[in-house]
Parts: C-alpha cells; sequence; structure tokens
C-alpha cells in the first residue's frame, strides 16, 4: 500500500510540457498552484465551484475544471493550461478567430473558453453552431458575448478544416 | 472558498481503496471525478479529514455487455458513457442521459458512482438506473454486495452505503424496449432538472405498448419508477389518447415538495408535458430512423 501523503506534499506536476517541483498543502486547488506557485495566471478564478468555466484546463487532453481538482491528483498526468496555446505575436487559428469577431469583451472567461474549445475543435471539427452553444454553456461569460464568441468558433473551425473564412 | 484540510491518499487498486476507507471509517471520503465533492469540499459543506482519491483504479473505469446485461464500471466518465458504442446499440437512453449531464468539462471528470453515491433525486444518472431496474455492486472489505438502485437511493443524498463501502459497479438488465426517450427541463441549460423524465418501451405486432417502463425526476427525494403507469399502458396503442391519459396520470400519481419558487402546480403540469414529450420523441425517433 502507498504511504499516506500529509500536508506538505512534494509535488512533481507536468505542465504545458514542463515539469515542476513544488511544496503544497494537499487541500491545495489545482487553479491556485497554477497561479500561485507556477505563476501561470492566464487560468482565471472565477466561482471555484465548477461553474463559471473561467478555470478551464486540459488533463491528458481533456477539458477539466482547475478548481474542482487538487494539484495532488495530478502527478503522473500532463497538465495544459492557455499558456501552451498560442503567443501574443503567435495567436493559435481560435485566438485569431476570436481577435476578428470580437469574440471576446473584458476577456475574463476567455481563457477557459480558448482551453475548451481548442480541445472540442479537435473532437469535432465541423460542429454546428448549436453544438458550439451547447459546449459554450459550460463558459459563463458576464459580458454576455456568446454570440460574436460562437461565430469565432465556427470561423475557426472552418479555417482549422482547411475552408476559407 | 477552499477545502479544510485533509490528508490526501492515493490508493493504486481497489483492494488499497477499500483498506483505507475501511482504516479511515467516516473520517474518510472517496473522490472520483470530484465534479459535485469538489463543491462540497470548497465550500466546506463536506470536511473529510481524509481524501481517498479513486482514479487510478482503472479497473473500474469500463463498459461491457455480458448476455443478458450492461455492465458499467464506477468510475467511467459521463462523456464515455454518451459516445460508447456498447452503451449506443444496447442502451441509447443511458447515453442520451449521460450527454445532457452538466457541462461538456464536468462529463470528462464526472463518474456514473460519483452521481449514483451523490444521489441528487434531479439527477440523470440515479433516474435511469432506477427506472430500468439497474443494480449496483457495492464492494467492501469483506465482499462484494448487490442492491437494486430502487434500494439504494433511500432519501436526498442518502443511500445505502456503510463505511469502508464503495460502488464498483452497475449492471442495466437488457433487452430493453426499443423504443425511448430522456426529456428534463431545467431553468438553465446544464443545471440540475426541475422535472426529468425517461422512457422506454415496445409495441407488439398489433403496434401495442409492452413492456413500458416509466421514470420520474426531480419529483421526490428520490427518482420514481411508476409501475402502476406502467401497467395503466400495457396493451394499450401508443396514440394520442392513451398518451395523454398516460400523462395525466403520472402528474396525479407524484407528490412533489410545494415551494414558493417551483409550486406543485406546477411541477405537476411540467411533468405532464414532459411525459407527452417524452413518448412523441419516442416515436419520432421511430419514425426517422
Amino acid at each position: 500500500m502507498t504511504a499516506p501523503t500529509h500536508d506538505p506534499l512534494t509535488l512533481s506536476l507536468s505542465v504545458n510540457g514542463e515539469t515542476h517541483e513544488i511544496r503544497v498543502p494537499a487541500r491545495k486547488l489545482l487553479s491556485d498552484v497554477l497561479r500561485e506557485d507556477l505563476a501561470l495566471t492566464g487560468t482565471h478564478v472565477g466561482c471555484e465551484h465548477g461553474v463559471c468555466g473561467a478555470c478551464t484546463i486540459l488533463i491528458d487532453g481533456r477539458p477539466a475544471r482547475a478548481c474542482l481538482t487538487f494539484a495532488a491528483q495530478m502527478e503522473g498526468h500532463e497538465v495544459t493550461t492557455v499558456e501552451a496555446m498560442g503567443r501574443p505575436d503567435a495567436l493559435s487559428v481560435l485566438q485569431q478567430a476570436l481577435h476578428e469577431e470580437h469574440g471576446l469583451q473584458c476577456g475574463f472567461c476567455t481563457p477557459g473558453i480558448v482551453v475548451t474549445f481548442e480541445h472540442y475543435l479537435r473532437e469535432n471539427p465541423d460542429p454546428t453552431a448549436e453544438e458550439v452553444r451547447d459546449v459554450l454553456s459550460g463558459n459563463l461569460c458576464r459580458c454576455t458575448g456568446y454570440q460574436n464568441i460562437v461565430a469565432a468558433v465556427l470561423k475557426a473551425a472552418a479555417r482549422m478544416r482547411g475552408e476559407a473564412a | 472558498m477552499k477545502p479544510a484540510p485533509f490528508t490526501y491518499h492515493r490508493p493504486a487498486n481497489l483492494a488499497e481503496a477499500l483498506a483505507l476507507l475501511r482504516a479511515h471509517g467516516p473520517a474518510a471520503k472517496p473522490i472520483a471525478g470530484g465534479q459535485s465533492l469538489g463543491p462540497m469540499l470548497n465550500m466546506r459543506l463536506a470536511r473529510p479529514s481524509h481524501l481517498v482519491d479513486l482514479n487510478d483504479l482503472i479497473e473500474l473505469d469500463r463498459v461491457r455487455v455480458k448476455e443478458n446485461m450492461l455492465e458499467i464500471g464506477a468510475l467511467t466518465r459521463h462523456h464515455r458513457l454518451a459516445n460508447a458504442p456498447e452503451v449506443q446499440r444496447s442502451l441509447p437512453l443511458l447515453g442520451a442521459a449521460a450527454a445532457s449531464i452538466g457541462h461538456y468539462a464536468i462529463r470528462q471528470r464526472g463518474t456514473i458512482g460519483g452521481s449514483l453515491a451523490h444521489a441528487d433525486p434531479a439527477a440523470q444518472l440515479p433516474l435511469i438506473a432506477v427506472t430500468l431496474g439497474a443494480t449496483l455492486v457495492i464492494s467492501g472489505t469483506a465482499g462484494a454486495r448487490e442492491v437494486p438502485a430502487s434500494a439504494f437511493l433511500q432519501s436526498i443524498m442518502t443511500v445505502d452505503l456503510r463505511d469502508g463501502e464503495l460502488i464498483t459497479a452497475l449492471r442495466f438488465p437488457l433487452p430493453v424496449g426499443d423504443l425511448w426517450a430522456f426529456e428534463a427541463f431545467s431553468r438553465r441549460h446544464g443545471d440540475f432538472a426541475l422535472v426529468s423524465v425517461a422512457l422506454s418501451f415496445a409495441r407488439d405486432a398489433e403496434g401495442k405498448i409492452i413492456a413500458l417502463r416509466l421514470g420520474l425526476g426531480g419529483v421526490d427525494t428520490v427518482p420514481l419508477r411508476l409501475p402502476e403507469i406502467e401497467a395503466r399502458a400495457q396493451g394499450r396503442p401508443a396514440d394520442e389518447n392513451t398518451i395523454r391519459d398516460l400523462a395525466a396520470a403520472s402528474a396525479a400519481a407524484i407528490a412533489p415538495e410545494d415551494s414558493e419558487q417551483v409550486p406543485v402546480v406546477y411541477r405537476r403540469e411540467l411533468a405532464e408535458t414532459l411525459v407527452i414529450r417524452a413518448f412523441q420523441s419516442a416515436l419520432n425517433r421511430e419514425k426517422g430512423a
């Protein structure tokens, strides 16, 4: 049997392909560890109970709420944050489309939306507007800029499929 | 909102997990997907001193069809249930219900065992389990036992799970009726339903309803199967008269909680409407096929 791990824990976390050794309490949420211990502040913290989607990251390539996950659980798993998805001088296709379609207003919810759809468009490269809305329902935008976000996701999907859009 | 301190355990297999749960008794809480427990920890509604992480118990992440049942490991995620070919073929009702749980990211983590153990009376999977007569396999250090879902779910967030026990699998009997529907109404997309309906039935050569299973969620402290409505439908044609009669009888058969936000009369009307809609969508899907 593995020995119980007492507070604080020494963890080895793989985030965006880089390994980090950190020492944090077992109860520390992944969202807080990313922001406070690894200085990856692109992962935003909104509601802290899984509703708003601002903290969405990828665990082993699949979207998850960083606020419903403990960093301690991530040993042996690969975490990917919005920082891995494009840079200001080299936006991803989705980020470029969000820019062009004005798919962000205050921008607080944007990282979670980028992470969600970078994954979703790989799973479903040709979504309908209705399917995009269904997935987008997991990411709250308090500016309610949803219409432009849907347009941007559809535009990015078309570009990723190699169609002019 | 940060969780209270706890000791984190990460067992490598079921035997280790059961030993840990037994050793720490009520002070320990298992965590699988954490999509319901996480918020409770963050808000300190739950303050376990030991958290036992089940995510390495990959032997519990499985979907398999045996001769007359579909067995689903407790660690199977909603997203997988919604997309597994075995589920699509044998129990599409379960797949459709799983696809409607929470939101996309929530479905990637949340598990079927966690949903049953959490026992929200408006949740999808407990309703499907009760309606289709599923059985839970529950393991403890002393061995495993099987409990029907209808007996397992005792009240709101109250289940027949003793200290040191874990749900390891759900078994759905097969076959079920080839006509099916899941309907739910909630205030916002992705919210828990005010009322939900699970429906499965078959028709004989003359087009008469046989083998109906009808369940309602959100109308009581546990999801309800309605055997008297099922009996009432037996041998009748699935026409508008029958459907309206069954829907009205279903609404009359429930005694939902009264609240200012959701009065009884509203929930009854919702139940009636959703039962009609469920029959219609089951029949429409057949026409479309």
